[in-house]
Formats: structure tokens, sequence, C-alpha cells
């Protein structure tokens, strides 16, 4: 645990992405495989499901301190990170433990995953003995694991990274054994970096090749010829692999959600043997798409009855193939593997509109995304005008040649997504964030005008500068109207933009609208809050959104 | 016996005000940082270990009257005396008595040694108004001697890499706790910014024992700071002077680096727990030590700190003030001045 530990600080306390790297490969190629397994789990964001009441454990660290409740909720709004709270206010060892230091895997099989079986009183006894063996940063890790809100600073890719660098092996294979159900155990740690094994777990998905978003002029691109464009769609980038008999449906997510969309399933079980296909999971009705929110609505439901089934028809729009006749067919040109892709699907490409063979009262299950086909730029420029016609969020834009890559890579896919929505708006509420921005007020509520009243409609947590957030917190801390615990009510004065995605008609919300992804483009120091948008400035979205 | 004015902490008895925010006629200076020792005022009175400091901070021309620790003047009755708080060189407690009714003011203070000033002594009063920058019980700080370990360990390492080390610590005061704390290191000269190097001689020249410096303005064109250590004020942080050094590792010496966001937010390779205030726990038994029935809590956490004294039976109050704490500017300010 104590070199886990270690290697959370050292991560923790850069911010230059190799460093971490480094810091990580030494810790994969030096520690036992048991342990390195527990840690590439929890690093590429793996969590145990729910353990353990969060609000129990705040709890017992108020009794083991001494901190009464209202002292310990000021504390928290302090530092922000429940944790990290519970961490600096446990009491220091009376003396030092002379107990043997137990190893990361142990801690966790043997005293984190059992507590999810355990009687409460069970629970307690099991965290106060490890809080009284571990001490500081062990500590605070031992907290975020048992909250399960064990995060820092690295994406699953450089876990990969790595991994690639600790065992010289090739990031796209640790990539693609990593990928679906990996299981953290000495063996399996040790398949991860093994030299060679074709061991193919057959449900195992490709890594997704992900595109950056487009920076420049069209034009860069240089010949639009050398180009595809397909639409941008907003819905859940999944891959469906038949193998063996057998269907899998992952998303980019890393979920294994094969019983959440029975419709793909049904369409994916005609599929040969040994085909992968890359995709996006839509909500889809009459021949369009619906608004992403209707999907959420479905992904909440824990059972699929008959009638959200009927509600929301789901459809896989599939724009790449990465297996044929179980062969890997991601080095090949993408218009080759498009060309197969269109075969599989059984339809014409020229008529991508076409079904499968798996037809439904609801029309088919298995699209294939249409390709925009483009002579000059400005073709690409007026259907990129038209994204919304189609609930699209934008083009995608892809090298005719390009392979399918591993992971984010600049050059041959790019997103072009479309002007978000923008509207000027007051700030109204303040509360301080979480972990790199405890202590200051950096979680703002937005209202537009409504006659002379302020409507909140949108929160917003980033888009600001480091330098404009500290001016703003400064300025919140002297214009306070009222406090509601953390939360500051402050002067309707300052008017920011804010953009966001979508918009949706919301009985839940005051305004009665939802917005998606709202964040701030600017603060708009030229306006005064009487100069800010009116709830019939939303309104007017609402409808041309519709 | 004292009461807040728009000017200031006031002794209307004795006329004379305490760390006053406005120009007053006579002001009673606990210590040299900017947000205490205000410009403006007709007559000072000080500690005799602080002089050098504050005429740096005050200018040539105030009229400041230095005193003894533990000397007492009788002003219209009250009988004024300072006594050693262990903030930084020269800051001071000031005990005002009258008809047997003590008053203590703490400034800012610290009970940890420090071998950069006279060490905090507690003082028994009836009323005792103190600081409560760091009035949390999450700030406890762990011993200095395994932070300066921490830090020397932090330079070695980037030494070895052939990376420059700079620390971030407030031009008056931490800078020279830092530099105390790094004698004897094995360090060759340490660099320091120029407003840190005004104040490190004066506090050489008022008799502190502090590691070589040279100041990094007064290097030739061309100097390679490869291994070396620097120290700079946390208002260089961010700014074009840094880009002579190189490659360059970066920490921040402060309390407010007990809190992991803190560090972060601030894009710090390292952040160093190191402060010139009392931590909850020392604040507590100071309080406690004083034996005060009555306690005035400024700047800093003094709600909370208000709430847990009263819970305990203490006869407390909130007492707003123009010196610096976190319910005023927050810590995102606490790079300058008091917090520090």
């Amino acid at each position: 645990m104590k070199r886990f530990a270690q290697l959370y600080s050292a991560i923790d306390s850069t911010t230059s992405t190799n460093r971490k790297v480094d810091a990580m490969a030494e810790y994969f190629a030096s520690a036992a495989p048991a342990d390195a397994a527990w840690a590439v789990y929890f690093l590429s964001g793996g969590r145990p499901k729910r353990l353990i009441g969060v609000r129990r454990v705040a709890e017992w660290a108020m009794a083991e301190s001494g901190v009464p409740p209202w002292l310990f909720e000021e504390c928290y709004h302090a530092v922000g990170d429940l944790a990290e709270t519970i961490a600096l206010l446990l009491p220091d060892h009376v003396a030092p433990h002379a107990l043997l230091p137990r190893p990361l895997h142990d801690w966790v099989e043997n005293v984190l995953l059992p507590l999810g079986n355990m009687s409460e009183d069970e629970q307690r006894q099991a965290v106060l003995n490890a809080w009284r063996q571990l001490d500081g940063t062990e500590r605070f890790v031992w907290n975020k694991l048992i909250t399960g809100s064990f995060r820092v600073g690295v994406s699953g890719q450089l876990v990969v990274r790595a991994l690639a660098r600790a065992s010289n092996i090739d990031e796209g294979v640790i990539a693609h054994r990593l990928s679906g159900h990996w299981t953290p155990t000495a063996e399996s740690f040790s398949a991860l970096i093994e030299p060679d094994s074709s061991d193919a777990d057959r449900s195992r998905p490709f890594p997704f090749y992900l595109a950056y978003a487009l920076e420049g002029e069209l034009e860069s691109l240089g010949n639009p010829a050398q180009w595809q464009a397909e639409w941008k769609w907003d819905g859940i980038r999944s891959q469906v692999i038949r193998r063996d008999g057998q269907t899998y449906i992952w998303t980019r997510g890393g979920e294994l959600a094969t019983d959440r969309f029975p419709e793909i399933v049904a369409a994916a079980n005609a599929l040969p043997d040994g085909t992968v296909l890359d995709g996006e999971i839509m909500p889809w009705m009459n021949g369009a798409a619906m608004p992403f929110a209707q999907l959420q609505r479905r992904i909440g439901r824990k059972k699929l009855g008959p009638r959200i089934l009927a509600e929301v028809p789901i459809v896989l729009i599939a724009y790449d193939l990465l297996e044929l006749e179980g062969r890997d067919m991601r080095a090949a040109p993408l218009t080759v593997r498009r060309a197969a892709l269109a075969n599989i699907c059984q339809c014409d490409d020229g008529r991508p509109e076409r079904v499968s063979r798996h037809e439904r009262s609801e029309g088919p299950a298995l699209l294939l995304s249409p390709i925009i086909t483009l002579q000059t730029w400005s073709d690409a420029r007026a259907a990129h005008a038209g994204s919304r016609d189609h609930r699209a969020e934008g083009l995608m834009l892809k090298r005719l040649d390009s392979e399918y890559g591993v992971g984010r890579r600049k050059g041959s896919w790019w997103k072009w997504k479309v002007q978000p929505f923008s509207v000027d708006a007051v700030m109204i509420y303040a509360q301080p964030g979480h972990g790199r921005r405890a202590l200051l007020h950096t979680d703002y509520t937005f209202a537009v005008r409504d006659g002379d009243a302020l409507v909140p409609f949108a929160k917003a947590y980033s888009g600001l500068t480091d330098t404009e957030i500290r001016e703003l917190d400064a300025w919140i801390r002297r214009h306070t109207i009222e406090k509601f615990g953390p939360v500051r009510h402050v002067e309707p004065v300052h008017v920011f933009e804010l953009h966001f995605e979508g918009i949706q008609h919301s009985p839940r919300h005051k305004s009665g609208v939802a917005v998606r992804f709202p964040r701030i483009a600017r603060w708009r120091t030229d306006k005064t809050a009487s100069e800010a948008d009116t709830i019939e400035t939303l309104r007017t979205l609402l409808e041309a959104a519709k | 016996m004292l009461q807040t004015t728009e000017r200031g902490l006031y002794c209307s008895a004795a006329d004379v005000y305490i760390d006053p925010w406005l120009p007053v006629e006579r002001a009673i200076i606990t210590h040299a940082h900017g947000d205490h020792a205000r410009w403006g005022s007709r007559h000072y009175l000080a500690s005799r270990e602080g002089g050098r400091v504050l005429r740096t901070r005050l200018g040539a021309d105030a009229n400041i009257e230095l005193v003894d620790f533990g000397e007492s003047r009788n002003i219209n009755g009250v009988s004024i005396s300072l006594v050693p708080a262990g903030h930084i060189l020269g800051s001071a407690q000031v005990r005002l008595e009258h008809n047997g009714d003590v008053w203590v003011v703490s400034g800012d203070y610290k009970t940890e040694p420090d071998p950069t000033c006279s060490a905090f002594e507690p003082v028994r009063c009836n009323t005792f108004i103190t600081e409560s920058t760091f009035g949390l019980p999450i700030y406890r700080w762990c011993a200095q001697e395994e932070t300066f370990a921490g830090m020397r360990a932090w330079w070695a390492e980037n030494a070895a890499l052939g990376r420059a080390s700079l620390v971030y610590a407030y031009a008056l005061g931490k800078a020279q706790r830092v530099l105390a704390g790094m004698l004897d290191a094995g360090i060759g000269p340490i660099y320091t910014h120029g407003a840190v190097e005004r104040l490190t001689i004066d506090y050489r020249k008022s008799g502190v024992a502090l590691h070589p410096t040279s100041a990094v303005v007064a290097q030739p064109r061309g100097t390679t700071y490869a291994g070396s250590l620097i120290v700079a004020p946390p208002s260089a942080a961010g700014s074009t002077w840094l880009r002579r050094f190189g490659d360059l590792s970066t920490a921040f010496a402060s309390g407010w680096m007990q809190v992991r966001g803190a560090r972060r937010r601030r894009s710090l390779d390292k952040g160093f727990v190191l402060s010139d205030h009392v931590d909850w726990p020392a604040l507590i038994d100071t309080i406690s030590a004083t034996g005060a029935e009555r306690v005035w809590v400024t700047h800093g956490y003094r709600e909370q700190v208000v709430r847990f004294l009263r819970d305990k039976g203490l006869d407390a109050h909130s007492m707003a003030s123009h010196w610096e704490g976190e319910d005023e500017q927050g810590p995102a300010v606490a790079d300058e001045e008091a917090i520090a």
C-alpha cells in the first residue's frame, strides 16, 4: 500500500504527462504482479461496486477524530474532498505501528472487497483498523478507494502507455488485451505484459480510434477528394462484436451493454462470425434521429419494458468494420473497410437508407452511416450548416486512406462540431468547487431575465482562466447577499456568455428548459445585468431546436 | 478597553490604535506585514527586534519609536507592553492593562520554535484577541524538521537531474525561515529575488543567522542555475523573470499547502507545509493558556472558531477587521502578505 500511495503522490505532484507515465512504468516494472494488477484496475478508472455508505465513513471519522458534525462539514467545504478531509482530521498514531506492511492486493482483496458483504458494525471495525494501520497519503488513498472516488490525473490511455513502456510491448497490443472485461489478478497482469500471447478473449473490443477537434481551416486538410464526411452522431459510440456465435456490445466507456440493446443484438445475430462493427447507438424513429435525452431516458431504466422499447427504438449506425471473418482489418485503408462494411450490412453503399436483412416494424436496427461525398470544401461547409436538421452534432472528416488507429491521434480523423447555442446570462449563485478547485468559488448558477426577475437555467463549472476564477472568487466573497451552506447568493452583476450543445423542454426546471453541456465561453465585462438575454431568447432557441 | 472603529482597533483610554488600517495619530504595530503596518500614521510604536524591517517597510521618514519586549509604557494610566508573538522577526502581541483589566492583542502568531525570531510567550489576560487564519482542525502542521528535510531532498533530486529548484515564500518572514532551515544543507549559494534579498539583509543586520544568499539581479548574464535553489515571492509565479532559470521545479512554502487542491491549483511540483501561523491545536491550546474569559476572533475562520469556543463555554465573539484572511479574500490571494 505504501508503494501505491507513493505512486499516487508522484502522479499527483506533477503536471508533466511524461513524468506521470514514467512513475507508473517504474511501478509496473517493479511491483508484484498481484499489486500491479490492482494498480492497473484503479488507475484506469476501475471501481468496485458500492462497498460502503459514504455517510457512514464520515460519521466514523468524526467519532475517531472528536470533531463535531458541524465542524466536520466546515472542514469538508474548505477541502472540497471527503477522503482528504477525513485523512486530515484523523488523529496521528500514538506510536508508530510495528505491523508488517501489507501490500495493495492484500488490502483490496482481504479488506476492501469484503466490505460490501459486512454488517455495519463489521465495516466500522474494518475501516477503523485500516486507519490505525495506515498513515498520511496511504489513509487518503485508502479513503478514496473505499468511497469509490479514486481518481488521479491519468487516463486509461496513459496507463496503457506506461504498461507498454514497462514491458516493451506495443501500445495497441496492451490496449487490446486490456479492453473488455479484464480482471485484476496476478495471472492476468502477467498475461498483459507477456511478450506474445494469442490469447484473445473472444468478447473483447478493439480500442476505439478517436478524432481530434478540427482547429484550422478546412483547406489545410488538402484535397477534398481524399476525404469523406459523415454526420457526427450524438449517441453512444459502441462496438458490436459477433464471434463464436455470440454477440457483444461494448460502449466507448468500456461497459458491456449487450443486454441494454436487444434490437441490435437481434440484428447482429445475423452477422457472420468474426465480425466487429464500430458505430453509434442512436434513438431512432420513422427514419430519423430522436434527441439524445430520449436515449438517456431509456438508459436510465433498470428494466426495459415493452413501452420504453416502443417509445425509444434503438439503431446502430455503423461506420467502420474492424474485424472481418476473424481478421483484424484495422490496418486496411478506410475505403476498403467501408466497402466491406457495406457488403456485410447487405446494403448497396449507394443507397445508405437501405436496410439490413433484419426487418422490424420500426425499421431496421442496423444502418450504414451515410457518406457525404465532397467535391469541394464548400460541400462540406454546406453539409455542416445543415447538421442540426439531422440531429447531428456536426461532421466527421476521415481520410480515405486512413487506418483505424489506437486512441486519439492527430491527422486523419477530425471532428468538426457545429457552433454551440449561445446565451448571455447573469451569475446569481456560486459555490466552492472540488479537488483542484477546492477553496475557490468555481461552480456557478446562471439566470436569464424574465421581466424584473431572474430565472436560473444552467450551472457551469468550466471555461474561465485561473486568473479570472481568482478575481471572481474575491468578488464573490465581498458581494454575497445570503449564504445557504456553501452556496452564496451573489449580487446579480456579472454577465457571462454561456455555450451549450442542446436545449430541451423540462418541466423539472424553473425556467422550463434544460440545456446540455453548458460552459462559460467568456466573461462579458462589457455588459451589465440589464443587457443579459431573457427567457424569451431561450424559448426561441427551444422552438428552433425542435 | 478596546473597540473597533472605522480606522481600526482603538483604545480610547490611551488614545492609540493597534495596527490601524487608516492613518491615525498614534499606532502600535504588531509586525511589519503590509496589512498590519500601514503607511501614513503620525507616530508608530513597535518592537526593537523588528525595527529594521519595519523601517524598510514604512520608509525613512516614518516616526517610529522602538521598545524592548517586556518594557512597559504608561499612557494615560494604561500600561502597554509588547510580548513576542513568534510570527516573524519583531512580531509582537500587545498587552494593555487598565485598572486591573488585562487585554492582549495577538497580532499574527505561531507557537512553533523559529530561529529567525523570539519565541511566542503566552500571556494571562481577561480578554484575548486572536487571529484564526488556519482555524479549522484540518490544519495541523507536521514537524518543521520534516518539511525542511523534504525540501532538501527535493532540491537534491532536482540537482541530480540538472534542474533548478525554486521555492515561493513570502518575502518577509517565510523566505528567511526557509533560508534558516537550509543552513548547513550543503547547498551552494541560494539565489534570491530582489524583494527577498532586501529583507534578508535586514534580518542579517538584526543578528539572525541565515544561509548565504546572492541576488539573482546581481548575477552576470549567462549564469546557469542548474542544480541551484532559488527563493522568490509568490508574485513572481508565472512571470517572465522565471525564464532565465531553464529547467525548473517549483514549490510553495505555506500552510495552505496542507490541502491538496491548493497545491494542484497552482500547478506546482511540490507544496511544503510551512506556516508562520498557529495551527488548530496550537490555536485552541493558546487560547486556553491565556486563561481569558472573553475571546475576540479576527481574520480567518473566525465564525467557526467562535462557534467552537462557545460550545466549550467561552464568551467568544467574531471581530471584523481589515487584516487579511480567508473570509475576506480567500486563500486565492494568500500568496501575499500576512497569510503566507
